[in-house]
């Protein structure tokens, strides 16, 4: 059985359907990741898992029992929430003792969690400061310690770092993979940040409009997105339609608009006439001068129309010379300042037949 | 250097005039005043003249010495400061509430409620007293219905007008703007995402408010504590119009000296006491405010 059960959940504003019909089992021990755009409502189901707001339809069950009625204080969930919300009239103890104080932990034992709870964070010696007195990271770890001090099964983070720089946030996401290894409890993690959930997650849920749209391992929502909107959203990606031509042992013909015929490996069923549509991602297109031929199954013709310089690596949009638009990347891994491409360059961009992945709509 | 001369001129600018205006008319006549209680009281009131005709400066501390002889005074001092409290502790219970629903309702409700709140501001001081005696009047309902209650539990009828009770209702109905407004000013600004998260930790309605609302609005009861106090101290329109006999505060002792006894030293130095009680209370209330209200900072400076 799983932790935490949402079962055909639905929630409306008016005509607005924020969450429709999601079911999600998420499993004790887990990092699971809820990842959508804005207005995805991804926020709202976490409120309906807290118990700040209430689902007009289905259930959610916490150990198989129905949180419906509970409110949520009553429920032994946590959340660490985007602004912190430490009291600002409380030590950093005093945030920490919080709970453990409305849980009637007798008073001898409050110092002794809290010391412990400020050392899983990395904070021990803190204890006497005021919040305003803490930088951002710092504000987070407190926020998390007072939620995890009372050891609860589920810990709900709402866009935790969304308010730290870059730098930091790389930091802070490391941490909260090795705090999660440590105290084994559940965390419930929403963001609008791909990346984010790609190096947090064991598992993410892809929401969208919501509804979920795919749910797995982080690789597979990202070498396997299912549909068009996670391919999308998730990371950079070209996503090309056309007309199946021919299935011949699992490699499939397909005219693709813009291209022409592209050879792609498949073990779907699709036959002669099917419309189809495969998502490439930039990193598994080659791009070369033209004529020198590496074998590869597909390739085509066609010019540099725009390039990213990032660093690490240079993004090329290419036209093809049927008048598609490919977007690929190259490393700039040879030594000293390597650039190898400029706009109006003629190019050809190449890729092997199970560089392509099936979407589904 | 031209530029920081630039800003001291416009500094002087913005803060000059104020500046003249507390000198002229805050300073100086607390000065003349200090001095005042210091002299002695004309024959038909006034002052006698500060040198006298045998040229040595009369200055002398015959009022004070009075004001500390007789014990009638330092118990009209001590009543008003007792009224002042329970008006100011009334004004508190009554208006907490009010402003914290003001501050949760909708933004138009809420504008609707404060200018509500504000209203009776747009008639006159005098005019809102003079209407209580109507109110608290024997032929008003009011009291007849008291009356009634009381007859039927076999008591004597009772004056609702004229009493420490009417001083009070008063008092308190005039100051309970000054309370409900810096109370509302402080509880609008609290974040909601505090409230959320003292619920996630298991915090129920009573121990938020405990815990959360309340410490965080200390700053705003403070406020209008002292707007209501100072004030309430000082005040002798109210106990003139619907006191007794017997409802004298400070005020209306201070007024009396002024303007029936024409004894201005001896006014000087019951304003200087008022004053000074007033100054040392608000001081005493900050810094309990200080040691309780900020107990993280005070226990981190420990």
């Amino acid at each position: 059985m799983a932790l935490l059960e949402i079962r055909d959940v639905v929630r409306r504003f008016g005509d607005f359907v924020a969450v429709d019909h999601v079911s999600i089992d998420i499993n004790a021990g887990e990092f699971f990741t809820l990842l959508g755009p804005s207005g995805c409502g991804k926020t709202t189901l976490l409120r309906m898992i807290a118990g700040f707001d209430l689902p007009d339809e289905g259930r959610i069950l916490l150990n198989g029992e129905d949180l419906a009625g509970k409110p949520p204080e009553q429920r032994p969930v946590r959340t660490v929430f985007q602004s912190y919300a430490l009291f600002p009239h409380m030590t950093v103890e005093g945030n920490v003792a919080f709970p453990l104080k409305m849980a009637h932990v007798p008073a001898s034992e409050i110092p002794g969690k809290v010391a412990a709870a400020l050392e899983d964070v990395r904070l021990s010696g803190f204890g006497k400061r005021l919040p305003n007195e803490l930088s951002g990271g710092q504000k987070q770890r407190v926020a998390i310690a007072r939620a995890l001090v009372t050891h609860p099964p589920l810990l709900l983070l709402d866009e935790p770092l969304a308010a730290l720089d870059a730098k930091l946030r790389e930091e802070m996401q490391i941490e909260l993979i090795t705090l999660q290894k440590e105290v084994g409890i559940t965390f419930v993690y929403v963001t609008h940040d791909q990346t984010e959930a790609l190096a947090l997650s064991h598992r993410i849920a892809v929401m969208n409009k919501g509804s979920v749209e795919q749910i797995d391992e982080p690789s597979r929502i990202y070498g396997f997105p299912r549909s068009r909107f996670v391919a999308d959203f998730i990371g950079h990606c070209n996503v090309l339609s056309g007309r199946v031509l021919d299935n011949r042992e699992g490699i499939v013909g397909i005219d693709m608009e813009g291209l022409g015929p592209v050879k792609v490996t498949t073990a779907s069923g699709c036959r002669s006439g099917d419309q189809a549509t495969i998502a490439l991602r930039p990193e598994k297109i080659r791009i070369r001068k033209p004529d020198t031929p590496d074998g590869l199954d597909n390739h085509f013709g066609g010019s540099v129309q725009g390039m990213l310089y990032m660093g690490d690596v240079t993004v090329y949009m290419v036209h093809t010379d049927a008048g598609g638009k490919i977007e690929t990347l190259l490393a700039n891994s040879g030594s000293g300042r390597t650039r190898f491409f400029e706009i109006g360059d003629r190019v050809e961009v190449g890729w092997a037949a199970d560089a392509g992945h099936f979407l589904e709509s | 250097m031209a530029q920081q001369a630039g800003d001291r001129k416009s500094r002087w600018l913005v803060s000059g005039p104020p500046l003249l205006y507390l000198i002229f008319f805050f300073a100086l006549p607390t000065l003349i005043m200090v001095l005042a209680s210091f002299r002695s009281p004309g024959e038909f009131g006034g002052l006698t003249p500060l040198v006298g005709e045998d040229g040595v400066l009369d200055l002398n501390l015959e009022s004070y010495a009075r004001f500390f002889a007789e014990s009638v005074y330092a118990e009209i001092f001590l009543k008003s400061v007792v009224i002042a409290l329970v008006t100011t502790l009334i004004c508190l219970l009554l208006a907490y509430p009010l402003a914290l629903v003001i501050a949760r309702s909708a933004k138009r409700r809420r504008d609707l409620l404060l200018l509500l709140v504000i209203l009776p501001f747009w008639s006159n001081f005098l005019i809102r007293v003079y209407a209580w005696m109507i109110i608290l009047g024997p032929q008003a309902a009011l009291a007849r219905g008291v009356n009634w209650l009381l007859a039927l539990a076999g008591a004597e009828p009772v004056s609702l007008l004229f009493s420490p009770f009417a001083v009070l209702v008063c008092l308190v109905y005039v100051h309970l703007p000054f309370m409900v407004l810096p109370l509302y000013a402080n509880l609008e600004k609290h974040d909601q995402a505090l409230l959320d998260a003292a619920q996630d930790l298991g915090a129920n309605g009573w121990q938020r408010f405990w815990r959360v609302t309340f410490p965080l609005s200390l700053p705003g009861v403070y406020a209008g504590a002292a707007l209501v106090f100072i004030p309430a101290l000082g005040i002798f329109a109210i106990p003139d119009i619907l006191g007794g006999p017997n409802d004298s505060l400070i005020g209306n002792l201070i007024k009396q000296q002024f303007l029936e006894t024409r004894d201005w030293p001896f006014g000087s130095v019951l304003s200087i006491v008022l004053t000074v009680a007033a100054l040392g209370l608000a001081g005493l209330a900050a810094w309990v405010g200080r040691a309780g209200g900020g107990s993280g900072e005070a226990a981190r400076r420990a």
